[in-house]
């Protein structure tokens, strides 16, 4: 058998992670996304600190309440109906829905994945069980679910998170449960098991690790439905209470004012359109540097 | 044999552009194809014996590049424009590929598959097409064929969807078939009627340029075989002396690693060590010579061209160091 | 072997339904008998060869003898004792001694995991788990057997070629020294220089560890260099088992005549007079 050993030189590889890092690196659009993204996060941070302007204070000193963006009188972003500073709300609007997003979705990740990859790897009446407990809670009106809530426990973030995180993992169970049914079947899959490893093994290290470029690609899609749900909640005065804002209720409260000061439905509007395009295209990158037997 | 070859293939290469460079899967590969002859192209995963067969109709993936030359009936078709290659595809070359639920649309009668060519080019009216489908499908010896026209792909076996495949491949009357693997997907006991309706195709006059591993199935259907090993000719001769006497090492020894049904020794088959050449490693010399117990300083330094032997005998071999017709046992 | 001594693996009278969908929605669902009453013996040490066409149900063999599938009817035997494959904690344990390697060798390793890693999770699936420093020398070792260079334990799958990733799935499953490997057409998605090497190894193994082989194939002639008896199914049934030599010069059953008579041997005249024939 000595003469097999001479097949392939020994390399040192890198790692499945530092190639994926690399392989992102050399992806244009999802370089370009992530430091778009990156300077979204920054702005959101420290934007609020440059202006002059607090969230809540009204400026009286302009002609009208609603004036355009100027860079004489410090509202770059110009102000909005009630003479508040739009650059301050805009991006205080940006912290909270990612905040909100960030944390809704990892939620709705831990939750779904764990809960579909069990179910689609157990399989049979187990996953008949668990998958019908989702139908059933897919079936029940949230929102009048997310109201009891609120009204039970009383307005809170935390509160929001949960409500719109127990909605997400539905979703995500689904997609994780049929890729892990898929999975089950592979060869590598049941060689694990034919190793004598414990169900928890072989679903934490063979599944779980297999269904992620679906699950990132999906939670970089959960993050816009986020925005989207929480600017609802926050319509229907569940989500972030005044003075406090976020993208969603920028965006609802400018469309209101679109014919006079167009500005207050413009400028969110790109913050948010832009916000949502990084992420996907992301997302689009993330999947494929996650892919191990794409050529680098 | 006589008169101009149906395919002529000069000094094929086909290059591959991949994020990690230009990768070649054929090189120099020069072959004839004559009218009811069928040629063998053998090799193994990797040796380009399929890009060589996909290349002669136009049909490689997107960063494929062809070079060189490929004349069906005297037309070139390498550079040829798409509408060039479509009026050649079906009519005159048609291609038969391995697994037959993938070359049979799902959701289509057997009838609708048929017909399409015929009534696409208006070759024939749907009442014409109608009867050739039947007479296609009688001719693979498929039983009850008109009852067979309103069937599904998924309600015929596989040996019977690979029967079906053909009649489709037929249907345009082509001069040329191109078979890809036609037998790899099926189980033997139904290999063999495929192996003989390919035979009467060869015998009905079409040529058949054959593309497979199995080198049971080349013994069974081919007149010639071309051995590729890492994208190259490394032999071509008449099937019964290359059985006979294989002039290649590659060829010998890819002929003793067959495991077979008959013989007295029950014990080891003989290996080829080591594995093949990935693509887009090109060898300095012979690409054998890793693996070659006869292999001499000379063939890992100059690749070897492929030429004849002795006058008289059809064999041409690509090697520095061909193994002498006497030396082998028969 | 004396005769009292049990065989290693006894199947007795397996049956398995499969659920049939012809894929017309609304039809009426039928059941087909995958396996009926399908008995097969293993010897410790043995190789016994298990050859049929799609659909003859030897797959499905394997995957009830490896508890992945659950038996209609009948039972299986291990060292004489019946096997219940609901128990868990039992099953694990013997998993360790009944391993197995598929046919794709792509698809039976993890895309995500390096061949080492791949072979070390073996080891750790182990009741007593060998230590981390310990742990890589043994991987190296197990790689080194199976024919394939230390610098190899560090790719991936897709790095690998056909042979070596099945090399790795061998060494995988050797590595804890099972008694019996499975083989689920191990050698039949690979080419044939590297099939010839595939098959000499598992025969070297199994000499050296008097490892038994339950060997699945369709492929009649490579059972030939690698088993010592052969069983031959068809729809389900055993039609034929026998001693190599009976089943393959001696056959008695009309199935068996014919699937040895179809396959194309390499020797044109041969198979051209079976054509014409």
């Amino acid at each position: 058998m000595a003469e097999l050993l001479l097949e392939t030189p020994p390399t040192r590889r890198a790692g499945l992670w530092l190639d994926a890092w690399a392989s992102l690196r050399r992806s244009r659009a999802a370089w370009v996304a992530a430091l778009v993204l990156a300077s979204i996060v920054v702005a959101a941070l420290v934007g609020p600190s440059l202006s002059r302007y607090a969230i809540d204070a009204v400026d009286w000193t302009q002609a009208s309440l609603a004036s355009p963006p100027s860079f004489a009188n410090g509202h770059w972003f110009g102000t909005d109906t009630n003479g508040r500073d739009l650059f301050v709300r805009v991006w205080i609007g940006t912290r909270m829905s990612l905040l909100v997003a960030v944390l809704a979705t990892v939620v709705s990740v831990a939750v779904g994945v764990a809960w579909g990859a069990t179910a689609g790897y157990l399989g049979g009446r187990v996953d008949g069980l668990m998958m019908r407990f989702v139908d059933v809670l897919y079936a029940l009106p949230y929102m009048f679910f997310v109201i009891i809530l609120t009204v039970v426990f009383g307005r809170s973030l935390v509160l929001i998170f949960l409500a719109i995180g127990a909605v997400g993992w539905l979703t995500m169970a689904r997609i994780v449960r049929g890729q892990a049914l898929a999975l089950r079947q592979r060869e590598f899959v049941e060689a694990a098991i034919a190793l004598g490893l414990p169900a928890r093994t072989v679903i934490a290290r063979h599944i779980v690790p297999n269904v992620a470029g679906t699950v990132i690609v999906y939670a970089t899609l959960t993050v816009p439905q986020v925005i989207l749900f929480e600017s609802f909640l926050s319509f229907l005065g569940l989500g972030v209470q005044e003075p406090l804002t976020s993208l969603g209720r920028l965006v609802a409260e400018g469309a209101l004012e679109m014919e006079t000061s167009p500005w207050l439905l413009l400028i969110p509007s790109i913050v948010l359109g832009t916000l949502l395009l990084c992420l996907n295209f992301l997302g689009d990158g993330l999947r494929d540097a996650l892919d191990p037997r794409r050529p680098r | 044999m006589s008169g101009a070859p149906l395919l002529e293939i000069r000094d094929l290469e086909v290059v591959f552009d991949t994020p990690a460079g230009a990768v070649q899967a054929v090189g120099g590969v020069s072959l004839d194809v004559h009218e009811g002859e069928c040629l063998a192209l053998v090799g193994e995963s990797g040796s380009g014996k399929t890009q060589a067969m996909l290349a002669c109709l136009g049909l490689l993936a997107g960063n494929g590049r062809t070079q060189g030359s490929v004349r069906y009936a005297g037309q070139e078709l390498v550079g040829a424009d798409e509408a060039a290659l479509q009026h050649v595809r079906g009519t005159g070359i048609a291609l038969l590929s391995q697994d037959p639920m993938n070359t049979l649309t799902p959701h289509l009668r057997i009838e609708t598959q048929l017909v399409e060519l015929l009534l696409d080019r208006g070759l024939a009216t749907r009442a014409e097409a109608r009867e050739r489908a039947v007479q296609a499908l009688r001719e693979v010896d498929i039983p009850d064929p008109a009852a067979r026209l309103r069937q599904y792909p998924h309600e015929l076996s596989g040996g019977m969807r690979q029967r079906v495949a053909l009649a489709i491949a037929l249907m345009g009357r082509p001069r040329l078939l191109l078979a890809d693997e036609p037998t790899t997907a099926l189980d033997v006991s139904v290999q063999a009627r495929v192996l003989d309706l390919l035979g009467n195709v060869c015998a009905s006059g079409l040529g058949l340029l054959l593309v497979t591993h199995d080198l049971g199935v080349v013994a069974a259907l081919a007149d010639r075989v071309a051995v590729m090993y890492a994208g190259r000719l490394v032999e071509v001769a008449p099937v019964a002396e290359l059985f006979a006497a294989p002039r290649h090492p590659y060829t010998a020894a890819l002929l003793a690693a067959v495991p077979r049904l008959r013989g007295d020794e029950y014990g080891r088959l003989p290996a080829i060590a080591g594995t093949p050449p990935r693509p887009g490693q090109p060898a300095a010399g012979c690409a054998f010579a890793p693996r070659c117990s006869h292999a001499v300083q000379a063939c890992r330094e100059t690749k070897p061209d492929l030429r004849g032997l002795e006058p008289g005998i059809d064999v041409t071999v690509a090697c520095h160091r061909p193994l002498s017709a006497v030396a082998q046992p028969a | 072997m004396s005769v009292a001594a049990p065989a290693l693996l006894q199947v007795d009278g397996v049956s398995v339904r499969f659920p049939l969908r012809n894929g017309v929605p609304g039809a009426r669902e039928r059941t087909v008998d995958a396996l009926r009453e399908v008995s097969v013996e293993v010897p410790s040490g043995g190789r016994v060869g298990i050859v049929g066409e799609s659909g003859s149900g030897k797959s499905t063999l394997a995957r009830v003898v490896l508890g992945l599938r659950r038996a209609d009817a009948g039972r299986v035997l291990w060292d004489g004792e019946a096997v219940d494959y609901r128990d868990a904690a039992r099953l694990r344990r013997l998993r360790r001694e009944m391993q197995v390697v598929f046919q794709d060798p792509f698809g039976s390793l993890d895309p995500r995991m390096t061949a080492g890693a791949a072979v070390a999770e073996a080891l750790q699936a182990l009741r007593s788990p060998v230590p981390r420093a310990a742990e890589r020398v043994r991987v190296l070792q197990a790689l080194e057997e199976v024919g394939l260079a230390p610098g190899l334990a560090d790719r991936y799958p897709h790095e690998l070629s056909g042979g070596q990733c099945q090399r790795v799935a061998i060494a995988r499953a050797t590595i804890a020294r099972p008694r019996l490997l499975v083989c689920d057409e191990a050698v039949s998605a690979l080419d044939v220089s590297v099939q010839a090497q595939i098959v000499n190894l598992l025969r070297d193994l199994s000499e050296r560890h008097g490892m038994a082989l339950l060997f699945i194939s369709h492929n009649l002639a490579v059972v030939r260099y690698l088993c010592d008896s052969v069983v031959v199914l068809h729809r389900g049934h055993v039609v034929e088992q026998g001693s190599l030599a009976e089943v393959f010069e001696r056959p008695r059953d009309a199935y068996t005549r014919m699937l040895l008579a179809a396959v194309p041997e390499p020797d044109p005249a041969l198979a051209r007079r079976r054509a014409r024939g």
